[in-house]
């Protein structure tokens, strides 16, 4: 029995349907991200399941129990907003105690359970502070330990980290994911970013104009890319311009190379054009063992990003984008030197 | 979320009642001074009166030269302090909002007070004198007015940097007040000019106990003697108010893009 | 040219600025020190309390009363309608076009004060005014049933004209200063709209609120134009006994009058005070 149960949720503004009939059922604490561009429905997906927005059509179930149509306030969820959302004229204390208050807790349960919460949080201490006197990320510590303080049913979490400076948004959201184990909350993650919900969620939701276009693990998402949306959106990718030899055997030539490829679309004719797709980091420099192609080519650019290099290496007509780990015995190649590149066919993906 | 709109809409409509029902009885009210008709004979004979003419062109006049010396007085003050005194901003601020808290009856009873005919300045002592008094007195009235509006200006076109900007293409300070900044706040100190027009125009305290002719006392003299003309005056009152504060929201559109708008 | 032999350049800062302090001098402090000076001072010129104990008599105290009053109900009611009329027109949603219009309408309105206003209400609730005249036609003469325009609740109404606007004008930044996500927030943890406005929408809003009542209390204690239109030397407030005094010495003796100028300026700063201080501890919260 699912945890979480969402049926043909649809949502319509006006003209334009901004969520088109999604459905999908999440365990008990599982963590999930719904991930995709802006204008995806992501937002209004968490939103409808929050209360805030009511769907033109579908039904929204937790814990067995329909909360479709009940208002916001009724729900016993939590959430976590973008821009904090901390009431600024509490302190800390209160704004953890806000739920609890409204609960009818007496004061002195309120206030171990406050305590409990800022230890939590790493801010024991800092009850007496005014949201204004934290940083962005003390201030969104602040934003979940009131989300939680209530005990809810499950946790919203609505693009918590993205007003967050590159650093405290990777120690934020490893601390969000520890404590969202440790608690064993179910929880719904909106994001943009495909790295963050790569590596916080169970599973990801991935959203493409108001539908779903991939639910998996986020290994399965990353390797096993349904649809050709998800492989772009989700990590880099390379093209590769290929012919068909015979397309019951299944080879192509790339370059002037025959290739075996795991599979090609049922419309590819022998003669025909495909485009091959493949992850940065499955082509390697030189030849390496397993990988059955080799191609040269030219080195376009070079990136140095610190542990990894990124090269564009120029292929006949193709260009394409290559990560190798930085040696810090050599210097990292230079620009129009000549490669030669491998990979192995079985990683190659037609999409 | 529905019944929210209703009180929404409710509270609206009681609020535009009391606005609106007003406006509209004094309106009937100035029509009404032909027997068994309306008419606009109350607003003809408001029109055909001379001291209605002369009392509103002294208050024009005197408005005029009220916005003319606010201006020179405030804005190159609220310049200077922004640029090089910052720290005469307190000051500055708790000054223009001094005529807030004294009310506009007691200072002109220390005008009367200290200006008299007997005094070193007895501006009191000649017309010409008193005219300068009532221009004084207005221009402090508008202070918290002018002044905010000219604030806002400034802040919102980061006059310090467009002064090092012209400093270092040679320009001298009247220059830069003259070519730089005045024109890139004309249109906040415009929106403190129709402002400062407004709480002119109608002023009757400080005009009466000065004994000057001015619109205020005028009104206040026909609201005693006459029936209907006091409604139509009242009309016409609004009418001047409105298109005052009309001109502050047309000029708020050309204001520079960057502003918030200052009405 | 060689600036640095000569240093003798155009102290422009203090040029600029002089010429608003003396203003400030001149029509600020000058005169309201003459009066406090005044206040204070005796026909034969010598230090006296005896102005400040003339005030304590049954008209004067009266005057006070009744001018405290005017001015608090009004600025009470005022800053209530006009903070309802606010909140109706931005947090529940009315059209924008509405919205600016309404501003607009009170840029306006605040600002038609004095006689003009006066005669309006004359032409409204006067014996003669429409209101009234509509209201006798439907059978409810309210003239008979007490009321009048030239009493307290006829200016607290009259002053409410420009009160309202005033407030909606001041307050209309800190209810867009709200934000949607508060209201979200309180929701989430179980908060009905009662506890929402209750434990965090007011507070927010209530050092703004205290700063508008201050000004609205000041603004209507030192009106005189609307009152002095509308019922003439009838009235018993203290802008009126003052303006009396300083036409033609009502109460014969400029001391006395200096006095209860200087008393004005006494309870308006009062209010001044009394809302730094509340607004001191309500904003604890704020950078």
């Amino acid at each position: 029995m699912a945890f979480l149960d969402v049926q043909n949720l649809t949502k319509t503004f006006g003209q334009t349907t901004v969520v088109k009939g999604v459905s999908f059922a999440f365990d008990k604490g599982e963590f999930i991200s719904l991930l995709g561009p802006s204008g995806c429905g992501k937002t209004t997906i968490l939103r409808m399941i929050a209360g805030f927005e009511r769907p033109t059509s579908g039904s929204i179930e937790v814990d067995g129990r329909d909360i479709t149509h009940l208002k916001p306030n009724q729900r016993q969820l939590g959430m976590v907003f973008q821009a904090y959302a901390l009431f600024p004229n509490l302190n800390v204390g209160d704004n953890i105690g806000f739920g609890l208050k409204i609960a009818g807790m007496p004061a002195e349960q309120r206030r171990a359970r406050i305590d409990e919460m800022l230890k939590l949080i790493g801010l024991a201490g800092f009850d007496k502070r005014y949201p204004y006197e934290l940083s962005g990320g003390q201030q969104q510590r602040v934003a979940l330990a009131r989300a939680i303080a209530p005990r809810p049913r499950m946790l919203l979490l609505d693009e918590p980290l993205s007003a967050l400076d590159a650093k405290i948004r990777v120690s934020l959201r490893e601390e969000i994911r520890a404590i969202q184990l440790d608690l064993g909350i179910t929880t719904v993650f909106v994001t943009h970013d495909q790295e963050e919900a790569l590596s916080i969620s169970d599973r990801i939701v991935v959203m493409n104009a108001g539908n779903i276009e991939q639910l998996g693990a986020p290994h399965e998402i990353y390797n096993k890319p349904a649809t050709r949306f998800v492989a772009t959106f989700v990590g880099q990718l390379n093209t590769i311009e290929a012919t068909v030899l015979d397309a019951a055997a299944r080879t192509v030539s790339i370059d002037g190379q025959a290739a075996t490829v795991p599979a090609l679309p049922a419309t590819a004719d022998n003669g025909s054009a495909v485009s091959l797709t493949l992850r940065p980091e499955v082509l390697s420099v030189g030849a390496r063992q397993g990988n059955d192609i080799t191609l040269s080519g030219t080195i376009a650019d070079v990136t140095f990003l610190g542990s990894v290099i990124r090269l564009r290496i120029t292929l006949g007509s193709n260009l394409l984008s290559l990560d190798t780990f930085n040696d810090q015995r050599t210097a990292p190649p230079a620009r129009g030197e000549k490669v030669t590149v491998s990979l192995a066919s079985k990683d190659l993906l037609v999409l | 979320m529905k019944t929210n709109r209703f009180w929404a809409w409710l509270t609206f409509a009681l609020g535009a009642a009391y606005f609106i029902v007003p406006l509209l009885a004094t309106f009937e009210f100035s029509l009404r001074m032909r027997r068994g008709t309306y008419s606009f004979d109350a607003y003809a004979s408001v029109f055909a009166d001379p001291y209605f003419v002369s009392s509103f062109g002294y208050s024009v006049v005197i408005g005029l030269v009220t916005i003319v010396v606010g201006v020179l007085v405030v804005v190159p003050a609220v310049y200077f302090v922004r640029l090089r005194m910052p720290w005469l901003r307190p000051f500055m601020e708790f000054i223009t909002l001094l005529p807030l808290v004294i009310p506009a009856l007691v200072l002109v009873y220390g005008y009367i007070r200290l200006y008299n005919s007997s005094s070193i300045i007895p501006f009191t002592g000649s017309a010409l004198g008193t005219d300068i008094l009532l221009t004084g007195a207005y221009v402090t009235l508008a202070l918290p007015y002018m002044y905010r509006a000219v604030d806002n200006g400034m802040r919102t076109i980061d006059i310090g940097t467009l002064t090092e900007a012209a400093q270092i293409m040679g320009a001298n300070q009247a220059q830069i007040i003259g070519r730089i900044i005045l024109p890139n706040i004309l249109v906040a100190i415009l929106s403190g000019a129709f402002l400062t027009f407004a709480i002119v125009i109608g002023e009757f305290t400080i005009a009466s106990l000065l004994n000057r002719p001015a619109f205020g006392p005028y009104l206040v003299g026909i609201g005693t003697n006459r029936a209907y003309e006091p409604a139509a005056l009242a009309i016409i009152s609004f009418i001047i108010t409105w298109g005052a504060m009309g001109m502050i929201n047309v000029l708020g559109r050309f204001a520079p893009r960057t502003s918030a708008r200052t009405d | 040219m060689t600036n640095t032999a000569s240093p003798r350049r155009i102290p422009w800062d203090a040029l600029a600025v002089a010429p608003f302090i003396i203003f400030a001098v001149m029509f600020l402090f000058l005169p309201t020190l003459g009066i406090i000076g005044a206040a204070f001072t005796d026909r034969a010129g010598s230090f006296t309390f005896d102005n400040i104990f003339g005030l304590f008599t049954d008209q004067i105290l009266a005057a006070y009363w009744i001018s405290i009053r005017i001015s608090g109900a009004s600025a009470f009611f005022g800053a209530l309608i006009g903070l309802a009329i606010v909140l109706a027109i931005i947090r529940g949603r009315l059209p924008a076009p509405l919205r600016s219009a309404v501003m607009t309408f009170s840029g306006v309105a605040s600002n038609f004060a004095g006689v003009p206003l006066a005669f309006a209400f004359i032409a409204t609730l006067g014996r003669l005014g429409l209101v009234t005249i509509v209201l006798k036609f439907l059978g409810l003469d309210i003239y008979r049933s007490g009321f009048n325009l030239l009493s307290f609740w006829g200016l607290t109404l009259t002053y409410l004209y420009f009160q309202i606007p005033l407030m909606m004008l001041t307050i209309a930044p800190a209810v867009d200063g709200l934000k949607k996500e508060w209201n979200e927030a309180a929701q989430m943890l179980g908060a009905s709209q009662f506890q929402f406005w209750r434990y965090v929408g007011l507070p927010i809003l209530w050092p703004s609120f205290l700063g508008t009542l201050s000004l609205l209390f000041a603004n209507a204690f030192g009106a005189i134009a609307t009152a002095w239109a509308l019922t003439g030397s009838n009235l018993n407030i203290v802008t009126v006994l003052l303006y009396n005094q300083i036409r033609g010495d009502a109460l014969q003796n400029p001391g006395l009058g200096a006095a209860l100028a200087l008393g004005m300026i006494v309870i308006t700063s009062l209010a001044n005070v009394i809302y730094l201080v509340v607004a001191a501890r309500a904003e604890r919260w704020m950078k």
